[in-house]
């Protein structure tokens, strides 16, 4: 059997869903939640490298590239604020970040 | 080779080097010290830079191959943001240095934020867009949490962060699927792929997708939950920022999006569009009756704003594209100056957002009670003020697009969305005299409010001749 476009779409979607699911079906801890974000954009990142590879074109390669650089910018701006946030509040349980109910 | 392009996006260019310049110069000297020349600066530079862009533009230019345009739409679009973001760092200026908040990061970030929208609006390309889009966020988010000490703003700023995270990864997760079914990730190049009806699946799905994403960014409903704590959460300045340039340069994406990329395909996300629309209305409307807090209000009015200015966007025309941006341009105009007034609710030294403490503000302040009074009933609706003329343009042009039902939900959401701007004015002139407010207003925001409430106004002469620029705009678009 060749491993083919559509398993690579199939890998990439199910990580997609496993961090939504990540991020909404988690009560435990924030940490979890941007490790779930990082796996969105890493299985994005699947998607493009694959559809570049299979177009023969190179700038879902380039959009990796891209996609990278502000992941990590991402990665940093998030735990700079939950950083602040452990601070004040003493606790970064995500049931605990409710002080404003929405 | 190089120069035609970098002149086709000077205007970013310019505001970029000054961010840099300015983080170096504050480092290095006086840090704090400088927040309040710089905050000025960059005001200036925005009024400047809007100015510039107003007068100087001309025709379109495409810079990089496509990836950057340079229209009359997002021209339009830079000047709302422009001027916008230049009066919300004016009015907010006195409320930063009495709450101490005035560091010199705050008009840095808010630059590269504004650097963030223009590229937004400008994207020709699925790369550029979210480059501008992230640019945007990222500094965002760290405003949202500037208040470093308090439990609510960082906790603002966590929430904002999560979702919008979470929104930028639909985005890209549609904009990978756009790229690998259309080949190719410029808007040229995918409007000639999606055409309507022959729309492969995986098309489809990313169209749905990377507009999921960009509900998100302005804040449509059911994608709207972090907009009320948010806005409670940042400090009151910040909110203001969140509720006028932002919304505008995502509005203007969504539009660029669907119409740039999409235009040949308006079937396939007309009715999406709509969808959003009649919940946004809804849900702002509906939500905003029981809130006791001024700006969570402020943020479902937004919600219920963004609601009417996407029902112009599902009219799929070019009258409805110009409806939007005319909407967006009010609406812009009208939040600026009730945040000038919310910035300056003060009872015994703090800043108090309750709306309760209205409470028979008349009797205390009568000019002040009467401008709110008058961007209350524009941002409700009621003719003749401006805002009405906002609602008219949108109801107009769904109807005129044969969307007549949405446009008679429209009416009913701003009955129903009338009653809590109308409570406010009633509170202010019949409610329980007591101890209310008592907060002086410093120039600036005093000047915003009345200038705000003039324009509500005086515009209903000719909206300041918007209308022509703005329909110069949606045609650009629609071409």
């Amino acid at each position: 059997m060749t491993i083919g476009l559509e398993h690579y779409l199939t890998v990439a979607a199910t990580l997609f869903v496993i961090g939504i699911f990540g991020i909404f079906l988690n009560r435990k801890n924030v940490i979890i939640i941007l490790m779930s974000i990082e796996l969105m954009l890493l299985s994005v990142n699947i998607n493009l490298v694959a559809f570049s590879s299979f177009l023969g074109d190179l700038t879902g390669q380039v959009f990796t590239l891209f996609i990278l650089t502000v992941a990590a910018a991402e990665a940093a701006i998030g735990l700079a604020i939950l950083v602040c946030f452990f601070r004040n509040r003493g606790t970064i349980a995500v049931e605990d970040v409710s002080n404003m109910k929405g | 080779m190089l120069g035609p392009d970098l002149a086709v996006i000077l205007p970013e260019i310019v505001l970029s080097l000054f961010a840099m310049g300015a983080l170096l110069g504050a480092v290095y000297t006086s840090k704090d010290g400088l927040a309040p020349a710089l905050t000025w600066g960059t005001a200036l530079l925005f009024a400047i830079m809007g100015v510039y862009i107003a007068i100087t533009g001309n025709g379109e230019r495409v810079a990089f191959e496509g990836m950057f345009v340079d229209d009359a739409f997002a021209r339009f679009a830079k000047v709302t943001v422009l001027l916008s973001a230049a009066a919300v760092l004016l009015i907010g200026q006195d409320y930063m240095t009495r709450n101490n908040l005035l560091r010199f990061e705050y008009p840095v970030l808010v630059t590269l934020a504004v650097v963030g929208m223009m590229v937004m609006v400008s994207a020709g390309d699925l790369i550029a867009l979210y480059m501008g889009l992230e640019l945007q966020s990222l500094a965002l988010y760290v405003i949202a949490s500037l208040r470093r000490d308090s439990v609510r703003s960082t906790e603002a700023g966590l929430k904002y962060f999560i979702l919008g995270a979470l929104s930028s990864g639909l985005l890209l997760f549609g904009a990978s699927l756009v790229y690998g079914f259309a080949g190719t990730t410029e808007f040229a190049g995918i409007i000639g792929t999606a055409k309507e009806g022959e729309m492969t699946l995986g098309l489809l799905f990313g169209l749905v997708f990377v507009m999921a994403g960009l509900a998100f960014k302005v804040s449509a409903a059911p994608f709207h939950m972090w907009t009320p704590d948010v806005y409670e959460g940042s400090p009151t300045a910040i909110t203001a920022l969140f509720a006028t340039a932002p919304k505008v340069a995502a509005m203007a994406l969504f539009a660029r999006v669907v119409h740039d990329a999409f235009g040949g395909a308006i079937g396939d996300w007309q009715q999406i569009v709509a969808l959003l629309a009649v919940l946004s209305m809804f849900v702002g409307a509906i939500a905003a009756i029981g809130q006791t807090d001024i700006k969570r209000l402020m943020a479902y009015s937004s919600i219920s704003h963004m609601g009417f200015a996407l029902m112009g966007l599902a009219a799929g025309t070019a009258e409805g594209v110009e409806a939007m941006l005319i909407y967006m341009a009010i609406y812009v105009t009208m939040n600026v100056g009730t945040f000038a007034f919310i910035l300056s609710m003060e009872k015994d030294g703090r800043h108090v957002t309750r709306i309760s403490a209205l409470s028979s503000f008349a009797s205390r302040d009568g000019t002040k009670a009467l401008a709110l009074l008058v961007l209350m009933f524009s941002l409700a609706g009621v003719p003749p003020l401006v805002g009405f003329f906002g609602k008219y343009a949108v109801l107009l042009a769904a109807v005129d697009a044969g969307l007549v039902w949405l446009a008679v939900a429209g009416v009913i959401a701003s009955v129903i969305g009338a009653f809590y701007y109308l409570r406010i004015v009633y509170l202010m002139y019949f409610g329980e005299p007591q101890e209310g407010l008592d907060g002086t207003m410093p120039f600036l925001p005093y000047a915003g409010l009345m200038a705000s409430a003039a324009l509500m106004l005086l515009g209903v002469i000719n909206l300041f001749g918007i209308e022509s620029p703005a329909a110069a705009a949606a045609e650009m678009l629609l071409r």
